[in-house]
């Protein structure tokens, strides 16, 4: 076959061996397709199946036990992790789309090209870097963990990703469309915003929830931040618990009662993220325009 | 509103010695020319003449494009629409444009397509004055009896044809006194062709017009007079030949207009 491969595409090759290649082709790019949908079908089934016995009502209700109690929860890690990235896509996504919008449709010259420079390089920074950042700027001045800072750090990460989603999104809305708006007398700011973002509004949309399932998994920026806590902690400056720092310190634990919550964390933590990534197909194909 | 108006002489819009330039690229040399109120202007050329950079200059939608440029004047009413006390937006809605592929807003439906124009730029709010509006604009562009069941659906669900004329319903519903027209039915069937001439045969003496196209048995047929432009060897888009489109189409004085209406090149 692969002596076959080496001669020159034309001429001595017939229709069969062609055939036969392809078929092969084919076959080697399912295996990989299949391979590639296996090991999250792995990952799935493995958290399915340490996790389940960890998911019962107290689990979703209750503050975590001390150790050697049975029974307990990660109730407060559930909430803190909504909370954080509550506030995080409230901080990242209006300066997001409206930085998105900006470099799609008027950004042009050096500050455009520097803005999205920027926002290329700003993907590329390690997570543990940006919670560095976070608790140099907010826990070391304010001397205390908290909600707040976790949130800055996730608006971050979040940042690049609804600022290049939303600037694809608007690019594709063809010229005609504000030209049109701007023929009518409209100014130039209603064009942009009520006429023309509006027709990449299921981009945008979509853009901003995948950013949302990016950053909700995240937990070493959390660990300089958020920190954790074993207790309720409805002040959003104050160390504030979170699924993924409570993964990471239950699985670290020698404990086999922490242990599974740990897997029950890792489990729900699994179910959240695809149920937003699910949300953003569907949103997509509902705004979707025409 | 404007049902039965009939426009003055001095609303011709006139342009004075204009140049249009993209970059460092010149597009448009020294074009003088007057647009008669209330008539159908139409400019003719071969491609890359410069007659869309014309029209564009004259509601000033040249210059949203970056890097363009343009000196001299275009004058309505005697003022000049480049004075930098003049504000572009406002004078667009005096000068309105409908463009070559038709631009329904897609997340529109088709009376909020036509009320786009007076709804975004706050000029009328009460619910019965827009209904009429949209109803009167959409009459002028000979669509209302195709949409009059179907107005909140969207504007993207119309034909071709029908859709560029949903598009003229727009423009008119801002009560411009020109509508400049960029090959408005280059990309339409014959029958919607029609239409589109008839309509805008209708509405001239209340509407100045100005028609760019490659068409020249459509500027014979609708236009009242004609400018022939054309890009030369060294020479960018430039006026050759102005008068009555009867006169440029039986007795042009121009070689080069004759050759070109005769079908010798473009």
């Amino acid at each position: 076959m692969l002596a076959r491969m080496k001669r020159p595409l034309s001429g001595v090759r017939t229709l069969r061996s062609r055939q036969s290649w392809s078929t092969f082709m084919i076959a080697v790019a399912w295996l990989c397709a299949g391979l590639a949908a296996a090991l999250l079908a792995l990952i799935v089934l493995y958290a399915i199946r340490r996790g389940a016995a960890a998911l019962n009502l107290q689990f979703f209700t209750h503050l975590p036990l001390p150790v050697g109690i049975a029974g307990g929860g990660v109730a407060n890690a559930l909430i803190g992790s909504v909370e954080i990235v509550l506030m995080a896509s409230l901080f990242a996504m209006p300066v997001g789309i409206f930085a998105g919008i900006y470099l799609g449709l008027l950004g042009r010259g050096k500050l455009a090209y520097s803005v999205r420079f920027l926002s290329d390089v700003l993907t590329g920074v390690p997570s543990i870097a940006i919670g560095v950042f976070a608790y140099t700027i907010i826990v070391v001045p304010t001397r205390h963990f908290s909600a707040i800072s976790a949130a800055v750090a996730l608006a971050i990460i979040m940042l690049p990703i609804v600022v290049r989603t939303t600037e694809e999104a608007v690019r594709l809305v063809p010229a005609a469309i504000p030209e049109g708006a701007l023929a009518l007398g409209i100014p130039t700011y209603k064009a942009i915003l009520l006429v023309t973002v509006p027709v990449a509004r299921a981009g945008i949309v979509t853009g901003a929830l995948l950013s949302v399932a990016r950053v909700a998994g995240e937990s070493a920026p959390l660990l300089f931040t958020a920190f954790g806590s074993s207790f309720w902690s409805p002040n959003p400056n104050t160390p504030t618990s979170a699924l993924p720092l409570l993964i990471f310190q239950y699985a670290n634990s020698p404990y086999r009662d922490w242990q599974q919550l740990a897997w029950g964390g890792a489990l729900s933590l699994i179910v959240l993220i695809f149920a937003i990534n699910i949300t953003a197909r569907l949103m997509f194909r509902r705004m979707a325009v025409r | 509103m404007i049902a039965g108006r009939t426009l003055s002489a001095e609303k011709t819009l006139q342009t004075e010695h204009l140049t249009a330039y993209y970059g460092s690229v010149c597009a448009l040399k020294d074009v003088s020319m007057r647009f008669e109120a209330g008539a159908i202007t139409a400019l003719i050329g071969p491609s890359g003449c410069g007659k869309s950079t014309l029209l564009r200059c004259l509601n000033r939608m040249h210059e949203i494009i970056p890097g363009t440029r343009v000196e001299g004047e275009v004058r309505l009413d005697g003022k000049n629409l480049y004075d930098p006390a003049i504000n572009a937006t406002e004078m667009r809605q005096r000068i309105g444009m409908v463009f070559q592929r038709p631009n329904p807003f897609p997340t529109m439906s088709i009376v909020d397509n036509v009320l786009a124009g007076v709804r975004l730029t706050n000029k009328l709010r009460d619910r019965t004055q827009l209904q009429e509006l949209a109803e009167q604009s959409l009459r002028k562009a000979a669509l209302w009896d195709e949409v009059k069941d179907q107005l909140h659906r969207s504007g993207t669900s119309l034909s071709g044809g029908q859709q560029q004329r949903l598009c003229i319903a727009r423009a008119l519903a801002v009560e411009p006194e020109v509508l400049l027209m960029d090959e408005p039915a280059s990309s339409l069937d014959p029958i919607s062709t029609t239409k589109i001439e008839d309509l805008m045969r209708e509405l001239k003496g209340d509407y100045t017009f100005v028609i760019v196209t490659h068409n020249m048995q459509q500027a014979a047929r609708v236009s009242d007079y004609t400018g022939f432009l054309l890009a030369e060897e060294s020479t960018p888009g430039h006026l050759i030949e102005f008068g009555t489109s009867s006169k440029i189409f039986t007795t042009p004085k121009d070689k080069r207009t004759e050759d070109y209406i005769t079908g010798r090149f473009g």
